[in-house]
């Protein structure tokens, strides 16, 4: 159980964190999502202690996380899986960890099994592969069978396999009564772990809700028609108060009502459909559109009009390349 | 939540957790970190090799020399001479030894691994400190006594050797004549003038002083290290304060420089290591003037220690 109260950090005159407030339950998995600069590593890093916030309190179980007899036992933490000496044996590294919270020795051995790195235990970690190191960053997390877990973008350059080893991970360690939080700036990835979102952007709280509130908030935007008598169906659902528009293809999409209104009206009117469809916005869609206006950087990407984001005019003359808001 | 299977691992339940995680863990850690790591070994390496090297070297270059300058003997310091490649240039590698200790957490991006492993700054960072003081004290003590013994021994027979079990002299002065057939017709005569004692003792402070000053030179510069959180950064100011400030003072007056030169850290190498006749004039004597080292070191640790805990890692 982590409580975050009204947590603000600045970098100089950048605001990463502001006045953000929100709280990570037990025995599920909780996603954080943003886009890239939202703030998301930062606010792991001031619940980690290893940032000071400038203002607000973060509470593990009622208490600071450096207040713990066995601060490993309490939360194992992920951020970037190369922070390691990379001349240091994959052993020692996790042996010099698990010493500070009086560790029993044996554990080294065990979680490095868990990850499956028992082979390459005595080498030097500047050799491993991006998901090598994953697996030994995660399996440092694990020393101190922790109550709570917490990664930054943990698939981030992995293969399929390993993606999938690390969602199947997380689960487990949910469905074990811990405490998961996994940040992510692709909604995809939360799609098939997450229980829980946060959803942040800007260092502002965006949403706070179940993946499956979520996703009611995501479908059913439209509901998508085709008839012969496009006209009289566009006046009679616009006269019950949703709105349509017809595109090129003659495809009428209309907001603000269900199928089941729609098929009822035309039925009551006598209108021919051809077509009747509920248009499922995609998660990644939905997530874009929440995050839409605090996105940091944008591409000047085609099928983007400029100007839709919303943005303050004084960011608008940082034009990167880096992000999803290029219309993914 | 005591066992816990993926992939078909079980982890074994860990022991109940009594107690409080503190400085004896993180001393356990810190000594991890340095043995598991081949630059510690490289650095330890270098510094014996150069610091007993050159004592051998340079003690038989001064029995050669005595061999046909034997005029030389007079207040000769022969405790000094195997011992200076260690102040001078050793302390240089022990600054390494020390700034990366630190350092080379944050060019890995480690420090972020070992906060989040144990968040109390302040028993990290003095967890480092024991480790660091400790390792390199026993290296220091260990590299001062072989390079005495070996710089000794390479010096045997001409007479001038120092010893640490008892007491040895040189002659004080020295005395000049021409030659019975006249100048430029043989060697000048040579007739030495009183004595000079060297206790024991006096040859074991020299030893163990120049092992104490050496490793309060590793401290200062691991207190630069946690100042500036950059490898090079650290070791240049190290290298800077050390070395370069008393050879930019140079350009001073002589007649009142010393009397700023008493101040910097590396005065006392040049007094700590002496044990025949009178150390410099100008600076304190040796316990002293090696108390200033250990106040720079104090500051230095002090301040890098206050940042450490006070700033974002």
């Amino acid at each position: 159980m982590i409580e975050v109260r009204g947590l603000t950090k600045r970098y100089g005159a950048k605001v990463a964190v502001d006045d953000l407030t929100f709280g990570i339950e037990p025995g599920r998995v909780t996603g954080f999502l943003g886009p890239n600069g939202a703030g998301k590593t930062t606010t792991m890093r001031c619940i980690l202690g290893l940032d000071y916030p400038d203002k607000g309190t973060i509470v593990i179980s009622g208490k600071a996380f450096r207040d713990y007899a066995y601060p490993m036992r309490e939360v194992g933490a992920l951020l970037d899986a190369k922070a390691v000496h990379g001349g240091r044996s994959a052993y020692n590294h996790l042996l010099c960890l698990a010493q500070t919270n009086n560790l029993p020795r044996r554990r080294v051995g065990e979680v490095l099994e868990l990850v499956g790195l028992t082979e390459v235990a005595k080498k030097r970690s500047n050799g491993f592969s991006l998901g090598m190191s994953q697996r030994l960053g995660i399996a440092a997390t694990l020393l101190g069978d922790p109550k709570m877990v917490m990664f930054d973008e943990p698939v981030n350059g992995l293969d399929p396999e390993g993606i999938l080893w690390i969602r199947n991970l997380m689960k487990t360690l949910a469905a074990e009564g811990r405490t998961v939080f996994v940040s992510s700036h692709l909604m995809s990835e939360m799609e098939n772990t997450a229980d829980h979102l946060i959803v942040i952007g800007r260092g502002k709280l965006i949403a706070d809700c179940t993946m499956k509130e979520f996703v009611a908030r995501a479908s059913g935007a439209a509901v998508r028609v085709r008839t012969p008598s496009a006209e009289q169906l566009i006046r009679t659902v616009s006269a019950k108060g949703a709105t349509a528009s017809i595109d090129d293809d003659g495809a009428i999409e209309v907001r603000g009502m269900s199928a089941e209104q729609v098929g009822d009206l035309a039925f009551g009117e006598n209108i021919r459909l051809h077509e009747l469809t509920m248009v499922r916005a995609s998660l990644e869609e939905a997530f874009m559109e929440l995050t839409a206006d605090s996105v940091e950087y944008h591409a000047d990407a085609p099928g983007r009009p400029a100007g839709t984001s919303g943005r303050p005019a004084g960011t608008t003359g940082q034009h990167a390349g880096t992000t999803i808001g290029s219309g993914v | 939540m005591a066992t816990m299977t993926t992939a078909g691992v079980k982890l074994s339940a860990l022991p109940s957790a009594t107690g409080r995680a503190g400085l004896r863990g993180v001393i356990a850690s810190e000594f991890t970190k340095l043995r598991s790591v081949r630059s510690t070994y490289w650095t330890i390496a270098a510094l014996i090799i150069v610091s007993v090297g050159i004592a051998a070297i340079a003690g038989f270059g001064i029995a050669s020399n005595l061999h046909s300058n034997p005029q030389n003997k007079a207040g000769l310091d022969a405790t000094q001479d195997s011992l200076i490649a260690f102040f001078e240039l050793g302390q240089l590698i022990i600054a390494v030894i020390g700034a990366m200790s630190i350092t080379s957490e944050y060019s890995t991006g480690m420090i972020r691994t070992s906060m989040t492993a144990m968040p109390r700054r302040g028993t990290v960072y003095l967890g480092k400190l024991i480790v660091l003081t400790s390792v390199t004290l026993v290296v220091s003590l260990v590299t001062s006594f072989i390079a005495f013994f070996v710089g000794q021994a390479a010096m045997s027979g001409s007479g001038v050797s120092a010893s640490l079990f008892h007491s040895t002299t040189v002659p004080a002065n020295v005395i000049m004549s021409p030659p019975a057939g006249g100048p430029g017709s043989g060697p000048p005569n040579v007739t030495f003038q009183g004595t000079d004692v060297i206790s024991s003792g006096t040859v074991l402070t020299a030893v163990v002083g120049t092992a104490l000053f050496v490793t309060v030179v590793a401290l200062i510069a691991f207190g630069l290290g946690a100042i500036i959180r950059h490898t090079a950064g650290a070791i240049t100011s190290a290298i800077g304060l050390m070395f370069v400030l008393s050879i930019i003072i140079q350009i001073l007056p002589e007649n009142w420089r010393w009397d700023i030169m008493r101040f910097f850290p590396d005065a006392a190498g040049r007094v700590i290591s002496v044990t025949v006749g009178s150390s410099n004039p100008h600076l304190w004597s040796a316990w002293p003037q090696f108390l200033v080292t250990v106040i720079w070191a104090a500051v230095l640790v002090g301040a890098g220690g206050y940042l450490f805990r006070k700033r974002d890692a």
